[in-house]
């Protein structure tokens, strides 16, 4: 198997036509192969999410990270990023300006020469979130939330997602086959969360497929951190390349 | 769970980051994922100053015990100062 890859820092054109930094890794083969948008988790566009990223070209996708947090600090280490964007209030980042980041990255990757012109989404912690507004938002070919909070139910007055309606409430419009991987002792989102939100999937005749591991929180897929589950954290991949392969 | 939740501080005085020392201006705290420290969550401290770019922080990451007993080290040290000194 031909199993060579580019990967490198690129410029993409994300919401609003402004260009971003971003991530790419690319499988040199022939192709056609499907694209899949990471979004990055809260502390950022990072060195573990970037090997996130080449673990899809290395299994034959094409993959793309944008910079969540360029506008707020191009060229910023990650977590010098993360810091200037929480202290400029931009955390969370819109909505809106999210959707148009991954329309803008799902373009790249239709734009590829090897494309077979599927692009799925995948993200964790708050990426999670993203993910599955993302799919909500635009016509997509598969998705996967890892453990995304605050899809389900409404947080407190003065937190900064008081008042946005639940990202729940648009299941309606999921254009795409959604895989959950949630820990089952995750307080955000909660086994209660991911039952609210299998429910509304169900309801509205979704495709999906979840599974929540037991023994694990928030973030096990992580590596470098405490909570890395490695057993869930292999499972879960499977399912991930299981769901790419059928849906990209 | 990312708790998205900041407070941030207007602050006057100097941090040594990883250039040297500078002014700082503002301080973001927040109890939230922590990027280097062992743990799930940490009460999570940026010294800044905006107007000198990203770079100019200087962060800690300290376990929700430790940060209240830094706290507590602060009130303590300075209701402790001799009379005169704190204007």
């Amino acid at each position: 198997m031909y199993d060579a890859m580019l990967a490198e820092t690129v410029t993409i054109t994300g919401h609003n036509g402004d260009e971003i930094e971003a991530y790419s890794a690319r499988t040199l083969g022939a192709g056609p192969v499907g694209g899949v948008v990471v979004l990055h988790h809260l502390p950022g566009y990072d060195r573990q999410t970037k090997e996130f990223t080449r673990t899809f070209a290395a299994g034959g996708l094409n993959a793309v990270m944008p910079n969540l947090y360029h506008r707020e600090a191009p060229g910023a280490a990650p977590d010098d990023a993360m810091a200037t964007a929480r202290a400029s209030g931009a955390i969370p980042l819109p909505d809106e300006r999210i959707v148009g980041e991954v329309a803008g990255a799902a373009a790249y990757l239709r734009g590829l020469t090897n494309s077979n012109g599927k692009v799925g989404v995948i993200g964790h912690c708050s990426g999670g979130r993203q993910s599955f507004l993302a799919a909500v938002s635009l016509p997509l070919d598969a998705a996967v939330d890892c453990y995304g909070g605050h899809v389900v139910g409404t947080p407190p007055q003065g937190h900064p997602l008081y008042g946005m309606p639940p990202l729940v409430d648009k299941t309606a419009g999921l254009t795409c086959p959604l895989l959950g991987l949630f820990g089952v002792d995750d307080a955000a989102p909660s086994p209660d969360d991911v039952a609210t939100l299998e429910e509304a999937l169900k309801s509205n005749g979704k495709t999906y497929e979840f599974h929540s591991y037991e023994g694990a929180g928030h973030a096990f897929m992580q590596v470098d951190r405490p909570n890395y589950r490695p057993e869930a954290a292999v499972d879960a991949w499977q399912h991930i390349w299981d769901w790419f392969g059928r849906y990209l | 769970m990312c708790t998205y939740l900041t407070e941030k501080v207007t602050v006057s005085g100097s941090g040594k980051g990883p250039s040297g020392w500078f002014k700082l201006t503002d301080a973001s705290v927040y109890f939230d994922h922590p990027v280097h420290a062992q743990a799930e969550h940490t009460l999570n401290i940026d010294f800044l100053d905006p107007s000198a770019g990203p770079s100019a922080r200087v962060a800690v990451e300290l376990t929700a015990e430790s940060a209240r007993e830094l706290a507590r080290a602060i009130q303590a040290t300075l209701d402790s100062a001799p009379p005169g000194l704190i204007s």
